[in-house]
């Protein structure tokens, strides 16, 4: 059976009428469609505003504000988003892309929501009606929020974020793990700063903290990174999916840090 | 429960249905309009057997609900053939033997043809990427990746 949908001009309204039970807000559809395909019952209907707002992408002054409706391949082909064109360019294949929304890839459960681990390694800003809130404040309370309207971060400095995802199949599988990284470098080539978040490895994005904290005044070596890669998996808890079990997923994770770090 | 209007250019004809509300977009051109080149696989938009073309950009049919189509220029594969002659695209599949089941065809030519449109003479990595929504579980998919240089190659040699 079909379930009807609400198209409001304005998020505010949008909001209003996602108060009722079982109702989903739709963005590009990539989530709540295939929900409701798969027959989740706890769907009874659909909301979504074209408020222009949603669908911009504001650059200035070293910041960027990214409406919560604009896709994958919208953000892949921006020209002032060239850092982040692979972490987009990794969420499904060219169609997905098209339609999956930067919004939607906060909600995105594991082992997708490749895009937002990016956002947390950027120590992103998650815009609602209600206000903004840092992006891992926003992960651990995501479901049940009022509506994203966008996401802003300052724009990395070049080569200063890099991004990895690890799947089975090539060139376009599900994720066993990801990986983003910011790392700022002192003049003597030391790590000065570091944020890594990790996906995959836990029921949300997460950052690898005690990671973070090896790092810092290491050089980028192989000697460097290694009290980095014994601490990355410091409070994960993977799940066990046929993509990967946990086992594997925290096996594998040191590796594909130290690729990271050393590529 | 209300019906909606949905009016559509589909393959350059003008379409207009009424469908129940929250009806995707494959139903609305399968059941409704009676376009059955897009075809229902996983709905999950894992396999890419529905894909069609919505204003230049491929987009999974079973994942769009045609009432957010209002106004767009949708093209299936159904449409690319003109006046009996089959596309290079449909013609390339098949005479590479990129086609034996049939049932991921349509989508894999909707992949094609937008990469295609936007690099005419693409490489080998970027008809695998193009292609790497949409799923075959018979062929191995080179044929399929050599139908599409094929037709690029020909789609070249008509131009020149």
């Amino acid at each position: 059976m079909a379930l009807a949908l609400q198209t409001f001009a304005t998020v505010k309204d949008a909001n209003a009428a996602l108060k009722a039970a079982g109702t989903r807000y739709l963005g590009g559809g990539t989530l709540v469609i295939r929900a409701a395909n798969e027959g989740d019952v706890s769907v009874s209907g659909f909301v979504r505003s074209t408020e222009p707002s949603l669908s911009t992408i504001a650059v200035a002054g070293g910041k960027v504000r990214i409406g919560a409706s604009v896709t994958m391949s919208t953000i892949s082909r921006h020209a002032d988003l060239g850092a982040l064109a692979k972490a987009a360019r990794a969420v499904g294949g060219p169609a997905v892309r098209n339609m999956a929304t930067i919004g939607g890839n906060l909600f995105a459960p594991a082992p997708y929501g490749d895009f937002a681990v990016a956002l947390l390694a950027l120590d992103a800003i998650v815009g609602t009606d209600d206000g903004e809130a840092p992006i891992e404040i926003f992960l651990a309370n995501r479901y049940g929020s009022a509506i994203v309207t966008s996401v802003s971060f300052a724009l990395p400095k070049a080569d200063s974020f890099r991004f990895l995802k690890v799947s089975r199949v090539k060139p376009k599988g599900v994720s066993v793990l990801s990986i983003a990284s910011v790392l700022e470098l002192a003049p003597d080539g030391t790590v000065s700063s570091a944020r890594i978040a990790l996906g995959c490895m836990a029921d949300r994005p997460m950052r690898a903290k005690s990671a973070e904290n090896a790092l810092i005044g290491q050089s980028l070596t192989k000697d460097g990174i290694a009290s980095a890669l014994a601490a990355v998996n410091d409070g994960t808890s993977p799940a066990t999916d046929p993509i990967a079990s946990a086992w594997y997923r925290n096996e594998v994770l040191p590796v594909h840090l130290g690729r990271l770090l050393l590529g | 429960m209300a019906k909606v209007p949905v009016q559509f250019t589909l393959n350059g004809s003008e379409k207009a249905e009424f469908v129940d509300s929250g009806t995707t977009l494959l139903h609305a051109l399968r059941d409704k309009i009676g376009d059955t080149s897009p075809k229902g696989g996983c709905h999950q938009g894992t396999c890419g057997a529905c894909s069609v073309i919505i204003d230049g950009e491929l987009r999974l049919s079973c994942l769009t609900l045609a009432e957010t189509c209002n106004g767009v220029a949708i093209t299936t594969t159904a449409g690319l053939s003109e006046a009996g002659v089959l596309h290079p695209l449909q013609r390339a599949f098949l005479e590479a033997f990129a086609t034996q089941c049939g049932f991921c065809t349509p989508g894999m030519i909707m992949a094609a043809k937008v990469l295609l449109d936007h690099t005419p003479n693409p490489s080998r990595d970027e008809v695998v990427e193009a292609l790497s929504g949409n799923i075959c579980r018979c062929t191995g998919y080179e044929p399929i990746i050599q139908a599409v240089l094929t037709a690029a190659r020909s789609n070249s040699q008509n131009a020149a």
